[in-house]
């Protein structure tokens, strides 16, 4: 991504995030959690980019270790850095919303124990990129696979096991007045985890150019 | 196809003879997983009884640690002699010899679960074969679920220095399912109150799991195992 597209996209993205309060204010409250669901706008928006965190370090993950493209492997470690980063905000707001809904911070029902584990999952991808030591790009990238196979799951076991965690039937009953803000606010993520990816992923190209002049430079002086 | 699971076979054999000779692995994983049980026992038994449902998460919690001792040592031990690199270059498919891997560790662990079964049975007068072919049901596939992944991820660390550490830290985020599902069946078939229904669910459970993990272990091997 070139940095013209990125600049407009920050733009477009900050504007968005200073409307994106005003329609949520403006919607109306949901008639049993009142106030507190207005983090929905928040929350479910943030684990949908995590989602696609993850699903961008996988295939990246299945480019790499099938084609052995390098480039494919920092778009996944990118990803898989900000898979973690949502994932958390997702695990912070959950609790948050839980503990005046339902009275408890952590219910342990299905959704938010895979949740977690998914979490865990690009935690340890991470740990082991750093400390796993040369050729831990590969192995890595076995783990990305496993994760993103996790996300199915994830999504519908609301739908399986019937918990106090809303089911995925929510978001595509909205109601237009709530909906239109929900839609609006995932795009402003969307606009945030393009521009967060495109930059990260920039960082990392940047970073092999510099590994690469090393070793030429160490080669030099060696001959 | 007869020639992958002769390969497969060959692996698994060799691994015995291997064992069958310091018999290494099997004492420690059992003593260790037997030690597992013991601590456990300290923990859950109050007043002379055991807290209700703990059986089956010792159980488990017992299989998941001795395992994971058993798949950091069954790589480790073809570090010696660059036997990894023989084994990986010789002119067979690199999947058989996952399988033949995967088999030699799913025996071993099967061994073990027997010691703690009897003695989760003997310590916590544990119900546990109501119902066997559910049971055992449980036990097989849970066990098939954590070894598959757990063989993967012990080959692709073998080379790294870190792989004792590391090994706890990928494989038990990926397993969790696996694990979860199982003490939740076990759980079901030892209650007071046995529910066959909710048990053959977490089954089928772990059996999708069980596809999933076997698929991309068979799927990914070949180029995590490429240097």
């Amino acid at each position: 991504m070139n940095q013209r597209i990125l600049t407009g996209l920050l733009v477009v993205g900050a504007v968005m995030f200073v409307v994106a309060p005003v329609l949520i204010a403006l919607a109306p409250y949901e008639s049993t959690m009142g106030l507190v669901q207005k983090i929905f706008y928040f929350h479910v928006p943030v684990w949908f980019m995590m989602f696609l965190a993850v699903f961008i370090c996988g295939i990246a993950s299945g480019v790499y270790l099938f084609k052995e493209k390098p480039t494919a492997d920092r778009l996944a470690v990118s990803a898989a850095e900000l898979a973690v980063l949502f994932g958390l905000l997702g695990l912070t707001t959950g609790p948050l919303w839980a503990r005046v809904s339902w009275g408890l911070w952590w219910p342990w029902d299905a959704r938010t124990t895979l949740a977690l584990i998914l979490e865990m999952n690009f935690i340890a991808y991470l740990l082991l990129r750093k400390y796993g030591g040369p050729g831990s790009e590969k192995l890595a990238a076995g783990l990305a696979i496993f994760g993103m196979f996790n996300v199915p799951f994830v999504y519908v076991s609301v739908n399986v096991w019937r918990t106090l965690h809303p089911q995925t039937t929510v978001v595509p009953t909205l109601p237009l007045e709530m909906g239109a803000p929900f839609w609006f606010s995932v795009l402003a993520y969307l606009i945030l985890f393009l521009v967060m990816l495109g930059v990260r992923r920039r960082l990392e190209e940047q970073r092999a150019v510099i590994d690469r002049l090393h070793l030429s430079l160490e080669e030099g002086y060696s001959s | 196809m007869g020639e992958f699971f002769r390969v497969a076979w060959l692996v698994t054999c060799k691994d015995f003879r291997v064992e069958s000779r310091s018999r290494e692995m099997l004492y420690t994983t059992t003593f260790f997983a037997t030690s597992c049980v013991l601590v456990f026992s300290f923990a859950f038994v109050r007043g002379g009884q055991p807290i209700a449902g703990a059986e089956a998460g010792i159980v488990w919690v017992a299989l998941a640690y001795s395992g994971q001792l058993a798949l950091g040592r069954v790589f480790e031990r073809e570090l010696h002699h660059d036997a990894l690199r023989g084994l990986l270059l010789s002119p067979v498919d690199r999947a058989a010899i996952f399988v033949g891997k995967l088999l030699g560790i799913v025996f071993l662990m099967v061994i073990v679960e027997m010691v703690v079964v009897f003695f989760v049975s003997l310590f916590f007068s544990a119900t546990l074969f109501q119902y066997v072919p559910e049971f055992l049901a449980l036990m097989i596939t849970g066990t098939v679920g954590f070894a598959s992944v757990g063989a993967l991820f012990a080959a692709m660390l073998a080379r790294t220095q870190s792989r004792a550490v590391l090994l706890p830290v990928l494989l038990y985020p990926v397993t969790v399912p696996v694990l979860i599902a199982g003490v939740s069946g076990t759980v079901a078939l030892a209650q007071a109150d046995p529910n066959l229904d909710l048990a053959h669910f977490w089954i089928a459970l772990i059996v999708v799991f069980d596809v999933v993990f076997l698929t991309l272990s068979l799927w990914t091997f070949e180029p995590l195992m490429t240097e």
